[in-house]
């Protein structure tokens, strides 16, 4: 395990006015300042065009920022940051035309602290057929595949873009069981998703966003003793059109 | 027993709860050692946070312990186990009197339909 109790001080994850503005499009995140610690398991939640892909994406260094900083372990996205963050795009970008042993192999050249075990595991747990081309498998499955790919890892940060939106709830159950199961006590969970529901109670912690503004962070048990709701009721409330 | 969770109120006093259910049933008997944190955790499809403070929570009244060599086991003092038993069942008497006043009946009819209960 890496980091140690001493580590458990600093913020994994620390933003201070962060500025996306799209050269041909709106402010997607505007001025946000946010602190993320180890050792939890975080929502990002907003409704669409709230700016959780524009964020997820700079903390991954594939954008940007117009203005404002992102550390990771103290380090700007980058090089080092993408050997201790695992991240899951909200698109498939795996290639298409090896099959899943081959993509498991090419995973485990890429990232050092990438589990072969873990891996073989979760697939078998899932029906899922080694010798299967990518390509031959279905939506849905081709999603467990790239989840579990980003699961097998060591990582201290695991970003997760909408990881259950298209799979099935059996498999659903399965992910956030793996979630709950693979995750250590130094690593952190963020994950952005609008089925709150499913979710909800794995959360340690929330995190809204509205028009590229942090609208609320909470513990979700404080949601629930405070307003005497679940996330997902209050997210509605909030979010009511 | 499966876990029925209410997102509505905080997870960890539901998981509370249903421990110490599970201990006055005799499900855990006194001394028995409990599963880890994530295997419940795991099991109940929550946060192994919250299932760490509701542990906290249950060690802190003594109905489980924590032994350095063999994980948490319940406690084995009968006598506590016994009276988290007698708080459990004055809870529902106390909701089962409301409501039976609810309905018009004073204790005295109350519990002469009980006795009458008791024969069916």
């Amino acid at each position: 395990m890496s980091g140690g109790a001493e580590m458990n001080n600093n913020y994994l994850v620390e933003i201070q006015n962060l500025t996306k503005k799209y050269a041909d499009g709106p402010v997607a995140i505007n001025n946000i300042s946010l602190a993320i610690g180890r050792g939890r398991i975080i929502g990002l939640l907003g409704p669409n065009g709230s700016g959780k892909t524009t964020l997820i994406k700079m903390m991954n260094g594939l954008l940007n920022p117009t203005n404002g900083t992102i550390a990771i372990n103290g380090a700007a996205p980058g090089v080092a940051t993408k050997k201790r963050v695992s991240y899951l795009p909200d698109k498939t970008y795996l290639p298409t035309n090896l099959n899943v042993s081959q993509i498991i192999d090419y995973y485990a050249d890429f990232y050092e602290d990438f589990k072969k075990e873990r891996a073989y595991t979760m697939l078998q747990s899932l029906n899922i057929s080694l010798d299967s081309r990518l390509k031959t498998l279905s939506k849905g499955t081709q999603e467990k595949v790239q989840l579990i790919l980003v699961m097998s890892r060591d990582a201290d940060l695991f970003i997760l873009d909408e990881p259950i939106a298209g799979v099935d709830p059996a498999a659903r159950d399965y992910i956030l069981k793996t979630i709950i199961t693979n995750y250590n006590e130094n690593a952190t969970i963020l994950l952005s998703t609008h089925l709150i529901t499913d979710i909800e109670n794995i959360l340690d912690e929330v995190i809204f966003l509205r028009h590229g503004q942090v609208l609320l962070t909470a513990t979700v048990e404080d949601i629930r003793a405070k307003k005497g709701k679940s996330v997902d009721a209050y997210f509605r409330e909030v979010f009511a059109c | 027993m499966s876990w029925k969770l209410n997102s509505d109120r905080p997870i960890y006093s539901q998981i509370v709860e249903r421990i110490q259910m599970q201990i006055v049933s005799g499900f855990y008997s006194p001394g028995s050692r409990l599963p880890s944190v994530r295997e419940l955790a795991t099991d109940a499809g929550v946060n192994p946070n919250t299932m760490q403070k509701a542990f906290a929570e249950l060690e802190r009244s003594g109905l489980i312990v924590t032994q350095r060599t063999s994980g948490r086991t319940v406690t084995e003092e009968t006598e506590m186990i016994e009276n988290i038993q007698k708080e459990l069942a004055t809870i529902q008497i106390k909701e089962f009197l409301e409501r039976m006043n609810e309905l018009g009946f004073k204790l005295n009819e109350t519990i002469a339909l009980l006795k009458e209960g008791d024969q069916l």
